[in-house]
């Protein structure tokens, strides 16, 4: 039977709706320039934009799936952290913001146009328009899917009912309610996974119980087997962690993707902006505690005899029995397909790893605190959407309308611009729901497309911002060259088990196989980048450079150093940088 | 800009914190609890800690605003 949420459960989240609503109401009447919807107007504490920064990622995709990975890899997932995010957050707040912040641009895009040249800032502004409305539409298909299967939620009400509210909220406040509501979704994330945690840990008997639970000394070690790909649960080496997932992949979103750098863009000084990414990197560093653990303890705790089971999806008993047949591991029920059948390959059933988290929030969650956590679900899925919403619709206004289309209307013009392409961006991402329903593949090949454009970006900024003699033409073909580096290495290499598509060797010869698909991925990354800093700094060499006066505030080389005064030497960048860097280097020792 | 957010922070968990403190109370000694939470009244516990939560944020937002009149 299905968890049958109470009254009580409800209310929760009914009352979690209005407060949002209610955000976005009250911030209405201080939206009067598109500076104030786009930008919040330059007005945001650090304290709050540094949460946002950080919840803006933590979509439930980000959720759910760190739990699967937990489940599937156990602590290295904690990579994803104490090797990719946090470093990048160090580097971006030390030495990044002072550019994005201090050229007065209004969005990354925007960034690379003062920079380098327009086809830059085009190509950058398109593909990034394109993808966060698909990255809201996947976010929502995986929203209604799981409200479906936990709660039996109708799949059109659910994403009808989040669409709606996302879009008041976004429409009425702007890009300040999207970032009120992400502090709000930080604090429920927080507060309602502290307790799941809590019970897991409990049961298992702690962390010790847990290790012993899970039996496998790989999965409770972060990189004790990381020497070989052959030792480890990932199937990924040292340096494809370090340099594909540390450097290139991590550095990458955290450091160029407007969707979390434009949260530091509304802060309301540089100092402020700066102290953005440093202030989230503290609770991040902590997050593979909430994230990753439900997930581990799903694998290894009994389901509770009378409580829910998601076996019995389909409701049919006859599937049921077919699924008891093929248990799943821990409280992690196995993967159905279409018509409800367990997915069997090579003789093992497997495992619907996503619904970990899930499945441990109705399993310890009674009624009452079950309304809380999905009410915490809920709302990372939300906030996902409007954070994806508030990052097109700024990029869409002031980069491609205002670019492109229309240069010259007031700003009275370009802020009823920015609410309605609020409007339009939602509804693509509707539509982009229900294509990833109906054709699920469609979805994993475009995902793959925007991989490849990712790969690239962190190298051209790099050289866009440290190396004074990097072009427009330099930087256009650095990024062209870098993704179809990536698309290459993608069609000529195949990670062990897969059969040539979309997960690689599409190009007719496979050269290399790699032992998992993250290696691939890595790899992948690290072609691009290297790809894109080789042309980039070639080309450059080649074209005539811009002038240096025109690259103040630009370019590290010709921009003053900034300086914090209005802060206390506690509260400065650079020593919540070091405090921040010394705790990652004791986390990395204590799982290693 | 506009509003103080640690208002509806503190209001919106002081308003979850009373709904599952009363509804853990008025359920205690609740078989539910035995299925899910290995015995605990969970509910009764963590309702009290987010209602210790919304009031530090209640009483924060408070200190803002007469700060805010101070400078005044």
């Amino acid at each position: 039977m299905r968890p049958q949420p109470h009254f009580i459960d409800y209310s929760i989240i009914v009352i979690y709706f209005g407060f949002v609503l209610g955000i976005g109401f009250v911030l209405k009447k201080y939206m009067k320039t598109s500076a104030d919807f786009f930008l919040s107007g330059r007005s945001i504490p650090a304290w709050i934009t540094g949460l946002a920064f950080l919840s803006a990622n933590l979509g439930a995709q980000e959720v759910i799936g760190m739990g699967a990975s937990g489940a599937k890899y156990g602590i290295s997932t904690s990579h994803f952290y104490w090797i990719g995010a946090v470093p990048a957050m160090i580097f971006v707040g030390l030495f990044m913001m002072p550019f994005y912040y201090g050229s007065r641009a209004r969005s990354v895009p925007e960034y690379l146009k003062l920079r380098f040249d327009e086809k830059t800032r085009g190509l950058n502004a398109i593909s990034f328009a394109v993808m966060t409305v698909f990255s809201s539409g996947v976010s929502m298909y995986a929203m209604g899917k799981l409200l479906q299967l936990l709660l039996g939620w109708n799949f059109n009400f659910a994403i009808t009912i989040s669409a709606l509210i996302v879009l008041a909220y976004t429409f009425l406040g702007g890009l300040t309610s999207a970032i009120y509501n992400e502090v709000l979704q930080f604090f429920l994330i927080v507060l309602g996974f502290i307790p799941l945690v809590f019970l897991g840990l409990k049961d298992v008997g702690g962390w010790d119980g847990l290790k012993a639970r899970i039996g496998s000394d790989a999965m409770v070690h972060s990189w004790k087997y990381l020497g070989s790909p052959d030792t480890n649960p990932m199937g990924v080496e040292w340096f494809g962690m370090i340099m594909g997932l540390g450097f290139v992949l991590s550095f990458g979103y955290w450091c160029t993707d407007f969707l979390v750098v434009q949260r530091a863009m509304a802060a309301d000084s540089m100092t402020s902006a700066r102290r953005t990414p440093l202030i989230a990197a503290f609770p991040k560093m902590l997050f593979p505690f909430l994230v990753i653990l439900p997930g581990m303890i799903a694998g290894v705790v009994a389901a509770n005899s009378v409580g829910p089971n998601l076996t019995a999806k389909a409701s049919s008993l006859e599937v049921n029995q077919q699924i008891r047949l093929a248990a799943g591991k821990g409280i992690i029920p196995p993967k159905l397909d279409q018509s409800g059948q367990p997915v069997i390959k090579d003789g093992k059933v497997l495992l619907d790893f996503d619904l970990a988290t899930p499945m441990m929030l109705v399993r310890y969650f009674p009624s009452g605190l079950l309304g809380l956590g999905l009410c915490a679900l809920i709302a990372s899925f939300m906030s996902g959407m409007a954070g994806n919403t508030t990052a097109f619709n700024t990029v869409w206004t002031y980069d491609i309308y205002q670019g492109y289309i229309n240069k010259t209307a007031s700003d009275q013009h370009y802020l009823w611009m920015g609410r309605m392409s609020t409007v339009f961006g939602l509804l693509i991402s509707v539509a982009a729901a229900y294509v990833a329903r109906q054709f699920n593949n469609i979805m994993d090949v475009l995902q793959l497309v925007f991989a490849f454009v990712n790969a690239p970006l962190f190298a051209t900024f790099l050289l866009g911002m440290f190396w004074k003699r990097a072009t427009g033409h330099g930087a256009f073909f650095g990024l062209l060259g870098g993704t179809l580096a990536a698309a290459a290495h993608h069609g000529v290499t195949l990670p062990a088990g897969s059969t040539p598509g979309v997960k690689g060797g599409f190009l007719g010869v496979v050269l290399h196989h790699y032992p998992s698909e993250m290696a691939q991925n890595f790899w992948t990354a690290i072609f691009a980048f290297t790809t894109c800093v080789l042309l980039t700094v070639l080309i450059s060499l080649l074209t005539r450079p811009r002038p240096e006066e025109e690259l103040k505030g630009l370019v590290y080389s010709l921009t003053p150093k900034p300086k914090d005064e209005a802060v206390s030497w506690l509260q400065k960048p650079a020593t919540l940088a070091v405090i921040v860097g010394v705790l990652l280097v004791g986390l990395n020792l204590v799982f290693w | 800009m506009g509003i103080d957010l640690r208002l509806p922070i503190g209001l919106m968990f002081s308003a979850f914190g009373l709904l599952l403190a009363g509804y853990g109370a008025a359920t205690h000694g609740d078989d539910m609890y035995l299925r899910h939470s290995l015995g605990i009244n969970m509910n009764l516990w963590w309702g009290l800690a987010l209602l210790a939560f919304g009031a530090v944020m209640l009483a924060l937002a408070r200190r803002g605003r007469v700060r805010a009149g101070l400078d005044r």
